[in-house]
């Protein structure tokens, strides 16, 4: 198959290939509590991305030997699906897999509060079943729902974005065509609340000028996501709380 | 000094909830002088202590907790038993029989791997496995019955204010329904179909545990259920 590859990443009217503004980021759909099973989880679809978060625990830890004394241990993996991409991709982890499961498993790391419960584990399965650029953002966004809806303490939400340079104009939100021949991609994970960034990687090159307009870019990204996030954490419960006007909760224990 | 939500509104992790001074309690954490949330949940205070009513969390074991578990192994020493919590229990033989005992002679026929138990826990501290006891009254092999299991977090709702709830269920249902704190209860009547509609109904509180009004509609639930298996 010969693939044709864009002539320019961003038109005369200084719009991108899909349309979108530089600053503007793709919709973005979450749900929370899709999977019976995991004890919490969560779907993200954004632009063409969707992917699938699970979270298991805390559990019983095995091996044992993993288990740590003052804290949970916190595991992490990112798959792609083999029909993720437009090429199969072969289903055995690949170096790639194995580090954005690391550097996902970092980023959300300093927001669970492991303390509370030592010598336990918290599993985390990222399923990417679409790709199209930016999936480690997306699937941190995920992640920390799922986290949340597993009723497990956090710090902070966890909103991820990336931006980057295509066609000489600073972006956000690069999605399969720019990341690929584009100048620049630089994931940020940013816990908004506290103000701390938990994940900056950059692939290609920024001067320190474009870098501090991506940044700055990318972390106005995070804020918006954020937004989505709590909003789609509160549609979840409200239905739940507010079945019959307001909620009452008399509880008291033996 | 302000406090940014109020009572009853559902609160996300990182969620600032107040500042000034105030104390943090219940899944609430703080940082400098401000208070945020740590988890999903049911905002609440009283006077300056602020706290956040869980809608989801796991079941950590407290001394003094009746729980209700299952023998998964069985070793020299004791049992180990699955009390539906991160932790797995441990109930040595010296908490199973009255001392003097005869060492591990008849082991086997006190407790087999697969028995669901009630038990007390008696020791835990999250740095060893909490320790539980069956030398008491009420406590030990469950021999009939059927064993339901729910959210821990809505176990206060399934007692209700000063047992309201629970006794309800006792007294409509003329069952026998034990409450274990790790969100497993069984439920014992004199048939198995007055059981299922125990079940069902406890199922419904849990569903609805947020609700207002929901002892009424238990009550009417309950009775409407009992009836027909009569």
């Amino acid at each position: 198959m010969i693939k044709s590859y864009p002539e320019r990443l961003i038109d005369e009217n200084g719009l991108r290939l899909d349309g979108r503004r530089p600053d503007e980021l793709r919709p973005i759909k979450l749900e929370i509590g899709v999977l019976g099973n995991a004890d919490g989880s969560a779907y993200i679809e954004q632009g063409k991305n969707k992917i699938l978060v699970g979270v298991y625990g805390p559990r019983e830890i095995h091996p044992k030997h993993a288990e740590l004394p003052n804290r949970a241990v916190l595991r992490c993996r990112y798959r792609m699906a083999p029909f993720s991409t437009e090429e199969r991709k072969n289903p055995a982890p690949s170096r790639r897999e194995i580090e954005i499961s690391k550097v996902i498993r970092e980023a959300l790391e300093p927001a669970v509060m492991s303390e509370y419960y030592p010598r336990t584990v918290i599993d985390i399965f990222i399923e990417a079943l679409q790709c199209d650029g930016g999936t480690r953002c997306a699937g941190i966004v995920a992640a920390s729902l799922a986290l949340a809806d597993a009723g497990i303490p956090m710090r902070d939400l966890v909103s991820s974005c990336s931006a980057g340079k295509a066609g000489g104009e600073i972006v956000l939100d690069l999605f399969d065509l720019e990341d690929k021949y584009g100048e620049a991609d630089m994931p940020v994970a940013l816990m908004v609340n506290l103000n701390m960034v938990t994940l900056l990687q950059m692939d290609g090159k920024l001067n320190p000028i474009e870098f501090e307009r991506a940044f700055t870019m990318a972390i106005e990204g995070c804020r918006k996501i954020r937004g989505l996030q709590v909003e789609a954490l509160k549609k979840r419960y409200q239905g739940i709380v507010e079945r019959e006007g307001t909620s009452e909760f008399d509880e008291e224990d033996t | 000094m302000a406090i940014y939500t109020q009572k009853k509104q559902i609160v996300t992790p990182g969620e600032l909830l107040a500042q000034g001074e105030y104390y943090p309690e219940l899944n609430t954490f703080k940082e400098k002088d401000k208070i945020y949330s740590m988890i999903v949940g049911l905002f609440d205070y009283r006077g300056n202590r602020l706290s956040v009513v869980p809608l989801k969390h796991c079941y950590i074991p407290y001394v003094g907790d009746l729980v209700i578990g299952k023998v998964v192994d069985s070793g020299m020493s004791g049992w180990t038993v699955d009390i539906n919590s991160p932790y797995s229990a441990l109930l040595p033989l010296t908490e199973a029989i009255s001392r003097p005992h005869s060492m591990r002679k008849d082991v086997e026929g006190i407790l087999r791997i697969g028995d669901m138990i009630k038990a007390k826990v008696i020791a835990f501290d999250r740095t060893k496995d909490p320790i539980l006891t069956i030398r008491d009254r009420d406590l030990g092999k469950v021999t009939r019955g059927k064993v339901v299991k729910i959210l821990p977090s809505k176990i206060p709702r399934l007692i209700g204010k000063k047992g309201s709830m629970i006794n309800l269920l006792k007294k409509v249902s003329l069952c026998d329904l034990t409450v274990g704190q790790n969100g497993v209860i069984l439920v014992m009547c004199k048939s198995s179909e007055a059981e299922e509609a125990v079940i069902d109904v406890i199922r419904m509180i849990e569903r609805e545990a947020h609700t207002q009004g929901l002892t009424d509609r238990v009550s009417e639930a309950l009775r409407r259920r009992i009836a027909g298996t009569q």
